[in-house]
Order: C-alpha cells, then sequence, then structure tokens
C-alpha cells in the first residue's frame, strides 16, 4: 500500500472530475442520442450554474438549496429556449446545428462575462465543508468528498430514471426508434422540448455542484464542452454504463494519469478518442445514423 | 458569367496594397491565408462529405516545417512552400486511417481529437516548436505590399488548380462518392482510396497555408491553430456555402475579419455580435451564401420571419 500512497489524492480527485463529467455529460448524450441534437452550447449550460452559485453562495446553507434551485432552473430554462430556436433546423442537419449552437455559445458566454465580469469567479462552499479533513493520513477537501456522495447518488437517480421509469423507456425508444416512437403516439417535439430541458438542468446540476471544482470563468464553457464530448464519445450512446465508465477514466486521466505520466497524459484525452471512434466507426455509424 | 467576374475581383485584390495602409495590407494577408485553409475545409466539408475541425492540424504541421526550415536559414520560399505541402500531405496520410472510414459527425469529432492531439504537441514539443512561446522567422520578403502579392498570387494559383481539380473526373468522383457511396462501391470504385487523396490533398493545402502564415506573420505559436480556429475555419465554410470553394475562401476571410474588426471596435462584444452572426446565418443561410438561390431573397426573408417562425412552431 506503501508505494500507491501519493497517489491516493489524484485518484480521489479523479473520481469527483469524472463523476462531475458524467452529469455534464449525460446531459449531451441525451441531447444527442435522442433529440439528434449536436448542442456546442452545453458547456455554457454548465457556465450558467456555475456562474449561479458563484453569485448565491455566500458560505451559508441556505444558500445551497436556493443556488441548486436557481442554477438548475436557469439552465433548463435556457435548454428549453435552445430546443426551440432550433425548431426550424431539419432533424441530423448538424453543420446548421453546429453553427446555430456554437453562435448562440459565444453570445452566451459574452452575456455572461458581462454579466460576471472576466475573471474566473472564487465559489463560497459552506464553511463547514470549507475545510481539510483526515483521510488516511492525508489531508482532503471536505467538499469534494461531499461532492463524491452526491455525485454517485444523482448517477444511480439518473440510471434508475432512465431504466426503471416510464420517461427513461421513452428516451431508450427515442434512441433505437424515434419514428416508431412517434408512430405511437408520442409526440416528437415534446420529446425533443423535454429532452433539451433535462439536459439543460442536468448540465446547471453539475455547475452548481461543481462550481468549486472547475469554477465559472471564460474558459469554462469550452473546457467543460471538449471534455464531455470526448466522453460521449468515448462511452458511446447506448449506455448510462457505458457514459459512467468514460467520465471516470476521463477524470482519472486527468488528475492521476498527470501525477503519472505528467508527459504522456495530455495526449492520452485525445489518442483515446481519435483511436476508439475510429475502431468503431462502422459500428457507431449505424447506432449514430438513427440518431 | 461568374468566372468573368473573377479577373476584376483578382486585379482589385492585387491593387489593394496601395490603396490601405501596410498594417491593413498584412492584416488582409494573413485573411488570405486563413481563406485558402477554409478552401481545404470546404474540399473535405462540402465535396467530400467529411466534415472536419482539425485542418488545423496540417496548417500547423505546414507551419512548423516552414518556420523550421527558415530557422535553419532556407530562405527560398517556393522550398518552404513545397516542404510545407508535403508535411501537410504527409501528416494528412498518416490520419487518414482514422478518417477516411468514418462519416458524418463521427469524422467531426475524430478531427476535433486530431486538432486538439495537434495544439498539444505543438505546445509540448519545445526543441521543434518553441512550445507555447512560439517561434520567431526571419522574414523572407521585406515590405508587406510584397508579402501580400505573393500570398495573393500563391493563394490565387492553388485556388484555381482546385476549381480546375473539381471540374475534372476527379471531382465528379469525389461528389458522386458523397452523394451514393453504395452505388459507387457497387460499381468497384475503390471510395476508401478517392477520400484518402482528398483528405491528403486538403493536408497538402492546409499545410501552404501554414507556410503562407509564417511568410505573413513571421511569428507561429500553437495559439493559431486553437480549437476557436478550427471552428471559426469551419462555421466560416458553412456560412460561405461548404459546396463552393470561392464562397468558402470568402466566408472564412470574412469571419476572421468580423472577428478581428469587431474586437477592435467594441472591446469585450465580439463574441456577441460573431455569436449573432452565426445564429443569423444558420437561419437565413442553410446553404451558405453560395448556395442561396438571391432570387428567392423575398420569399426566404418572409419565412424567416420572426412571425413566420412562430406559426411554424406552433404548428409543429
Amino acid at each position: 500500500m506503501g508505494e500507491l500512497d501519493p497517489y491516493l489524492i489524484p485518484a480521489l480527485d479523479g473520481v469527483a472530475y469524472g463523476l462531475l463529467l458524467f452529469v455534464v455529460a449525460a446531459g449531451l448524450v441525451l441531447s444527442f442520442g435522442v433529440a439528434g441534437i449536436l448542442n456546442l452550447a452545453h458547456g455554457t449550460l454548465y457556465a450558467i450554474g456555475a456562474y449561479v452559485a458563484a453569485w448565491l453562495a455566500d458560505g451559508g446553507w441556505a444558500a445551497v438549496p436556493l443556488a441548486l434551485v436557481a442554477g438548475v432552473v436557469a439552465a433548463a430554462a435556457a435548454g428549453t429556449a435552445l430546443a426551440g430556436l432550433l425548431t426550424p433546423v431539419r432533424r441530423g442537419d448538424h453543420l446548421t446545428q453546429a453553427l446555430l449552437t456554437f453562435g448562440l455559445a459565444l453570445a452566451g458566454g459574452s452575456l455572461l462575462v458581462s454579466a460576471f465580469g472576466p475573471d474566473d469567479l472564487p465559489v463560497r462552499v459552506p464553511a463547514a465543508l470549507d475545510r481539510p479533513i483526515d483521510l488516511a493520513g492525508h489531508s482532503y477537501a471536505a467538499y469534494r468528498l461531499v461532492f463524491i456522495v452526491v455525485a454517485a447518488v444523482i448517477a444511480v437517480g439518473l440510471y434508475l430514471a432512465v431504466t426503471r421509469t416510464r420517461a427513461g423507456m421513452l428516451v431508450r425508444a427515442a434512441v433505437d426508434d424515434p419514428q416508431m416512437v412517434a408512430c405511437l403516439g408520442v409526440n416528437p417535439t415534446r420529446v425533443r422540448v423535454g429532452v433539451l430541458a433535462v439536459s439543460g438542468a442536468l448540465a446547471g446540476l453539475a455547475g452548481v455542484l461543481g462550481a468549486p471544482i472547475i469554477g465559472p470563468g471564460p474558459t469554462t464553457a469550452a473546457t467543460v464542452l471538449l471534455l464531455s464530448l470526448v466522453v460521449v464519445v468515448l462511452g458511446g450512446l447506448n449506455s448510462v454504463g457505458g457514459t459512467l465508465l468514460a467520465a471516470l477514466a476521463v477524470g482519472e486521466i486527468q488528475t492521476l494519469g498527470v501525477a503519472l505520466l505528467p508527459t504522456a497524459a495530455p495526449f492520452l484525452l485525445y489518442a483515446a478518442m481519435a483511436l476508439i471512434l475510429a475502431a468503431r466507426a462502422q459500428g457507431l455509424l449505424r447506432r449514430w445514423s438513427t440518431a | 458569367m461568374k468566372r468573368l467576374l473573377l479577373v476584376p475581383a483578382v486585379a482589385f485584390a492585387a491593387a489593394l496594397p496601395w490603396l490601405v495602409d501596410d498594417y491593413t495590407t498584412a492584416t488582409l494577408a494573413r485573411l488570405l491565408v486563413l481563406g485558402l485553409v477554409g478552401v481545404s475545409v470546404a474540399l473535405l466539408t462540402g465535396v467530400t462529405g467529411l466534415p472536419t475541425l482539425g485542418q488545423t492540424a496540417p496548417f500547423a504541421a505546414g507551419a512548423y516545417a516552414a518556420a523550421q526550415l527558415g530557422l535553419h536559414d532556407v530562405a527560398n520560399e517556393p522550398v518552404r512552400l513545397l516542404a510545407a505541402a508535403g508535411v501537410g500531405a504527409a501528416f494528412a496520410l498518416l490520419t487518414a486511417p482514422l478518417v477516411v472510414y468514418a462519416r458524418g459527425v463521427i469524422v467531426l469529432m475524430i478531427t476535433l481529437a486530431i486538432g486538439e492531439l495537434a495544439i498539444t504537441v505543438a505546445s509540448r514539443w519545445k526543441s521543434v516548436t518553441g512550445g507555447t512561446d512560439g517561434l520567431i522567422a526571419a522574414p523572407t520578403l521585406d515590405t508587406d505590399r510584397a508579402r501580400y502579392l505573393y500570398t495573393l498570387a500563391v493563394v490565387v494559383v492553388l485556388v484555381a488548380l482546385v476549381l480546375l481539380a473539381l471540374r475534372s473526373p476527379a471531382g465528379l468522383l469525389l461528389r458522386a462518392s458523397r452523394d451514393d457511396e453504395a452505388r459507387m462501391r457497387a460499381s468497384g470504385h475503390p471510395v476508401t482510396a478517392y477520400l484518402t487523396g482528398a483528405y491528403a490533398a486538403a493536408g497538402g493545402i492546409a499545410g501552404v497555408g501554414g507556410a503562407l502564415l509564417v511568410t505573413t506573420q513571421q511569428y507561429v505559436s500553437p495559439a493559431d491553430f486553437s480549437f476557436d480556429t478550427a471552428a471559426l475555419l469551419l462555421l466560416g465554410v458553412v456560412i460561405g456555402g461548404a459546396g463552393s470553394m470561392l464562397g468558402a475562401a470568402a466566408g472564412t476571410a470574412f469571419v476572421f475579419a468580423a472577428r478581428d474588426w469587431l474586437s477592435g471596435l467594441l472591446p469585450g462584444h465580439a463574441p456577441l455580435l460573431l455569436g449573432a452572426l452565426f445564429v443569423v446565418t444558420a437561419y437565413l443561410l442553410p446553404r451558405g451564401v453560395a448556395g442561396f438561390d438571391w432570387r428567392r431573397l423575398g420569399r426566404a426573408a418572409r419565412a424567416a420571419s420572426p412571425g413566420a417562425m412562430r406559426r411554424r412552431n406552433q404548428e409543429a
């Protein structure tokens, strides 16, 4: 155990980072897999949540539920607005979607910077969590431990929602065969708007909870978007489990990987992404062309 | 008719350095370079059907090759151009197996990864690239005017070559592979080989763009090839019309010009206006400026008006 000791903290950080990415990427999987929308503004939805957290959090407990509700509602509203704006764009026309959502991301990012200033904002967590605690001889930020627990609960909740509820069944059905779902009398527009609202809510939730980890700033949206795209690609689009594994892997590469292999780690992420995509291009193609 | 208009357009472009100041001339030269890279993006995105976010990678490879030659006292511009084209094409051939078997959004993701890898290499391989500090290359041409005219000449020749190639049977084969791949394969055409060829050619063009970038700004750093650049290249091509090489070159140059001009005009608000421009383009010109039927302007404007869109939303 002795020689593993220095890597305990980066590994734990990787779990926190990975779970954070999972919650963001789950939203991206939903919008791409179910609604067929390549949403390049997804990172901006995260940034909305993170800015709301930085704005409302004052170090007290009362601000936590307030920031959660406000951040989730704001990002879900932005996701719904996105669904409305994307309505005239043909399904599957990913280039126009990219143009539109990237434009919205640019404009939204600019508005956020005008509203909150050009600097990275500090985020105050409740005082009880804003201290290191002792963990097997290491001191570790209490907030991150709590975050790992909360994010794990969210992950389990998402898994149950997708596999056990009627809405989750609809979502899975819409990934496999959107036309059949429409034939069964489910309004595709409602599915789209609902999916983008939930996708926004997940990004906002991740933004509020993750603000102390990936904080709000001018580059937040791009960072989160790129990392969650990598997660979506590595995890495929077929399972919550795949996305979770990919998110944890990316999280560990970003933390443990940097500690273990400082020269190779920066390449690992995108090399893995390119290789896996190329290797599975044929299999993915069939799935993605229907998505 | 359209082709006849090109002659005065090129003549006007050649006369521009005598009409504007040196700073503007240097800026225009840089826009020409980005327009050329935009052509390579359009060749893949529009003609070949491989939408790409990764042409910044061969662009960077060509730029660093040219800058290295400059550091080793190779001041001969044609040698640099050929070397950069070779390095860009070789880079494309190396990465082709990752790209040519995929289609659509997956290509977008793979090329995004390739572009990000290239930036990572550029900022870490300090002995060759100078890391994030970048490389300074000694000027080969003395004045901004000479650099601009040289860039213009290379870009015009290359774009003309691309246009000729696309009018030849080779262009027909590429478009046919894009539109009905299964039928092409059934008739015995090696579609994968065609795509590889187009991808390598686009890499070579982007590589030349890299050499020209070094010539025009005498400096190269990883910031020149960031994700922002890749995204703006793709969006410029979509705005100009991915199916038209000239539209793509103009669209790319316009997008980068708008970004630089707006950030000078309204510091801090450039992304807002640029974003609004993208949004408006997505609604008004789904096939880009070059793909637009101007006679239908009135009808399209009415159809895209807020009132019409609201009606369509209610119907949907």
